[in-house]
């Protein structure tokens, strides 16, 4: 952390990362005979150029805050909570569940209801691998990833059975009830004869994002769960020293997890979609992974993060449309990215880290910062005073 | 003062290092250092922590790159860029923290980078044939096929010794080396430094304790603030001129304290004890009392019990017996945790700073509250009063003489000294009626040293129980009022510290007691 200013990395890290990617793909798309300058300005003005490209693009970044934020806690608590897919699809049942039976006055109070009820569903479904951690080690990746293949099938069999109106040949449930239907942001920010955001899906959750991107902020770096939740992550043995409880620390760390995750529900299933279908969640919950990677595991980095994921989605949806580039093709691109900013992070990060450690070297008279010590026990002579005697 | 009095050698140096000098930033870490390494010697580099030792070494080894100077080996200037052109060079480093692979045996450890060809078994039917050898040369014997794990701290710094020996190296450089030994196991590698120095090896061992450097080097060199101070014959120095030297001012080597008045019992403990997840018996039925007003130190060697003691009495291992803490009975099941030690009135300066005593990726005024976290003081209802925690530190910091004194700085950037210094600082400021102390100087340098000892008894004379516990027996002999020598899980005596010595509590601590005597 005391080894380049924060700027390099929070900002150059990343951007060196994207413009490698960018390089590669842009190689890629050489290959397949496309003309790269045509395909960055059509993913740039597809994903940012009009309210209808930041439509979509924020439709995604919403999912993609939920559940990097999700990964992103857990992380914190050294636990890599790779279910995110199932607890946002155990999210939507919450939600259905409520919107379908349970009568709403009013939107505002159906959000809040979804709200709840998703934060509940996707906790429950962390809990039982949580507790399986925390009591009898049973490794928190592998129990995570089971529990997605759990939350699919559970999925598909509610969806083809009890939940699907009958005569009905999707997979999804009931429209939920006009009541319960959130604004987009077509309904909020058009005004008069200007219609903005027209036809998007981006909607009101976005706003529910943004505001659990502070309170994550809040826990992690002001409250005492949150002190705790980091001691644990970096030492499990000075936690015990402090009587910090294993067990308690990993069953709530990954209920938050869950019901971060749980709540991207609201997102496709109240805001965008009215009903829950099948496989709503479409790899966000991985996605989250790469966010919170990129991100650093920061609430703002992931709603960067999120952000950026968000116009690569939507940009490279519509390279597809326009170009007639196979949708295989745009998921190479993502996947160049994701292993640029993710994957690949101490590759870009090394070389970046030794270049700035020799420019200091070579200003050996810059002011001595109060974080700027060299590596090493024995290498940094502490100011030698002696002390009073 | 005698500085520089090795007159000029006949013979070329081993290792002659010109004017070496290097920057981290804005410190300067090595000072136009000079040092001329006699072949056949033991040269002693001795200094505070900070002082630049491991730097220097560590570019003599070609870790880091001086910014200017020279290094000469035997004579001839030569570049040393990374390790490999170390080796070659016949310069071996056995460092402080072991790189050895733990689930590899002996033999594949001291092979590992130095295979003859793409094929293993010829490469270890050598190392095997050279092993034996090398063992007989230098008193040297490891079983080839132990796995690292299984073995003791010890022997895996004899397989680091062999590694470099087996890479043919003519100097050795010793990076703490007794840090983490037992006193025998320490007597035991300074037999081998000897008989490596028989056959022509020359040793350069760092190191900041002076009992060592009295005991077996030729000649030592001191180092304060990035410099080389002064290049001396061992038998012409003593310890105070050489502490003077590490230090740059007088330094009291003894600890200066008036007797105990101890009163009534803070910490009645009966027939304690562990069994280990491996159901090895690790406490085998301690019964001990501590009083307010007085330090009960416990001697031992280390592995004999006194960590788990000192776990079960701060609440992070379960146990069987009895713990009564002021009168009341403490829950040794696991369902109290170091928590409610410490709402009990029991502070806990634990062995290991860096596992458990700190969590070094935390600022220092997180860590001043490690433990501490949910008490009225540092707490907002669920938020954490950060104000307060870094006003608290900067208070803190500056009584305790933590330096840099800055809240903000992580707990890994201080040297260990004031690593050592910010626990102590916490857990003395808490306000116990007992006080666990575990190794409370272990890699922490002279001026910290004696600043420690003086909070301890300090805390002592305002009438705090405070039980010690140490491997170094001559911080039990000057600490403490009373000691009990424990060994293989039991306590085989107790002594009042004026009617004894070290000799008596050495031949406890390798279990001999008054009725086999």
């Amino acid at each position: 952390m005391d080894r380049m200013p924060r700027w390099a990395d929070v900002i150059l890290i990343p951007l060196i990362s994207l413009l490698l990617a960018a390089i590669i793909s842009a190689g890629v798309l050489l290959a397949i005979g496309q003309n790269p300058w045509e395909a960055l300005r059509i993913m740039v003005s597809g994903s940012v150029g009009s309210t209808y490209a930041w439509g979509y693009t924020l439709y995604y970044a919403t999912n993609f805050m939920f559940t990097g934020l999700a990964v992103a806690v857990a992380s914190h608590a050294r636990l890599f909570n790779i279910g995110g897919e199932g607890q946002a699809a155990i999210g939507g049942l919450g939600v259905a569940l409520v919107a379908l039976y349970l009568p709403w006055p009013h939107w505002s109070l159906a959000l809040i209801g979804a709200v709840v009820a998703s934060a509940l569903f996707g906790a429950a479904w962390a809990a039982i691998p949580a507790v399986l951690q925390a009591k009898r080690g049973s490794h928190i990746v592998i129990t995570t990833i089971m529990f997605n293949f759990i939350a699919a099938a559970l999925l598909n069999y509610l969806l083809v059975g009890p939940l699907k109106p009958t005569g009905t040949m999707e997979t999804a449930t009931a429209p939920f009830p006009e009541a319960t239907h959130v604004p987009s942001f077509r309904d909020m920010f058009s005004f008069g004869e200007t219609i903005l955001f027209r036809g998007t899906p981006a909607n009101v959750t976005f706003f529910v994002a943004v505001a659990l991107c502070v309170l994550v902020w809040l826990l992690i770096w002001k409250t005492r769960l949150g002190y705790e939740i980091r001691a644990f992550g970096f030492s499990e043995g000075a936690a015990r020293y402090a009587g910090i409880g294993s067990t308690k620390i990993i069953v709530v760390t990954m209920l938050i997890s869950g019901a971060l995750a749980g709540m991207m529900a609201i997102n496709n299933t109240l805001g965008e979609a009215e009903r829950l279908i099948l496989n709503a969640v479409e790899g966000a919950g991985f996605i989250g992974i790469a966010v919170a990677l990129m991100g650093r595991s920061h609430p703002l980095g992931v709603f960067l993060a999120a952000i950026l994921f968000g116009i690569l989605y939507q940009g490279g949806s519509e390279l597809g449309l326009m170009l007639g580039i196979p949708r295989e093709m745009i998921v190479v691109i993502q996947a160049l990215v994701i292993l640029f900013t993710g994957a690949l992070d101490n590759m870009v990060r090394m070389p970046v880290e030794r270049l700035f450690a020799r420019r200091r070297a070579r200003a050996p008279l810059s002011p001595p910062g109060p974080t700027r010590h060299p590596p090493g026990r024995d290498a940094a002579p502490t100011s030698t005073t002696p002390a009073a005697e | 003062m005698a500085l520089d009095t090795v007159p000029a050698a006949t013979a070329v140096p081993a290792i002659e290092l010109r004017g070496i000098s290097k920057a981290f930033g804005p410190v300067q870490a090595n000072k136009d250092i000079t040092l001329r390494v006699m072949p056949g010697t033991i040269h002693g580099i001795i200094g505070e922590n900070g002082a630049g030792k491991s730097t220097l070494m560590s570019i003599l080894y070609g870790f880091y790159h001086a910014d200017s100077g020279e290094i000469l080996v035997a004579g001839r200037p030569t570049r040393i860029p990374d390790s490999q052109a170390a080796i070659r060079a016949g310069i071996g480093m056995v460092f402080q923290h072991f790189k050895l692979v733990e689930n590899f045996t002996v033999l594949e450890n001291i092979v590992l980078g130095a295979e003859d060809s793409g094929l293993l078994r010829p490469s270890l039917a050598r190392a095997r044939r050279e092993l034996r050898s090398l063992a007989e040369e230098y008193e040297l014997e490891v079983d080839p096929d132990a796995v690292i794990e299984e073995i003791g701290v010890g022997f895996q710094q004899r397989v680091e010794i062999l590694k470099a020996l087996y890479r043919k190296a003519d100097i050795l450089i010793l990076d703490e080396p007794t840090g983490v030994l037992t006193p025998p196991e320490a007597d035991h590698l300074f037999r081998i430094l000897r008989n490596l120095r028989e056959q022509g090896k020359t040793i350069i061992l760092i190191t900041h304790k002076l009992r060592e450097i009295m005991e077996i080097t030729d000649t030592v060199s001191v180092m304060r603030r990035g410099e080389m101070t002064a290049t001396v014959r061992t038998a012409e120095t003593s310890p105070v001129q050489l502490a003077e030297l590490m230090v740059g001012r007088k330094v009291l080597l003894n600890v200066d304290k008036v007797p105990a008045t101890p009163r009534e019992p803070v910490l009645e403990v009966e027939n304690l004890r562990v069994v280990d997840a491996k159901g090895v018996e690790r406490l085998k039925g301690v019964s001990l009392t501590v009083r307010a007003g007085e330090i009960l130190g416990i001697a031992g060697v280390a592995g004999n019990g006194q960590s788990e003691l000192l776990e079960v009495l701060g609440g992070t291992m379960r146990a069987t017996g009895t713990v009564r803490m002021k009168g009341r009975p403490l829950d040794l099941t696991g369902r109290e945790d170091a928590r409610d030690r410490r709402d009990a009135g029991i502070g806990h300066i634990p062995e290991d700073r860096q596992a458990q005593g700190l969590i070094l990726d935390f600022a220092a005024w997180e860590n001043i509250a490690l433990g501490y976290h949910a008490r009225d003081a540092y707490s907002k209802g669920a938020m954490m009063d950060q104000a307060a925690m870094k006003a608290d530190t900067a208070d803190k910091m500056a009584r305790f003489d933590v330096r840099p004194p800055d809240p903000m700085l992580a707990a890994k950037n201080f040297s260990g000294g004031n690593q050592q210094k910010i626990v102590v600082a916490r857990e003395i400021e808490s306000g116990p009626d007992l006080l666990l102390i575990g190794q409370p100087t272990r890699g922490v340098d002279i001026g910290a040293i004696e600043f420690i000892h003086k909070q301890i008894v300090a805390l002592r004379d305002a009438g705090k129980a405070i039980l010690l516990v140490s491997v170094e027996l001559d911080e039990i002999l000057s600490l403490s009022d009373r000691i009990a020598v424990m060994f293989d899980g039991r306590i085989m005596g107790e002594r009042l510290a004026t009617q004894t010595n070290a000799n008596e509590l050495g031949l406890l601590m390798a279990g001999v007691t008054e009725g086999a005597r």
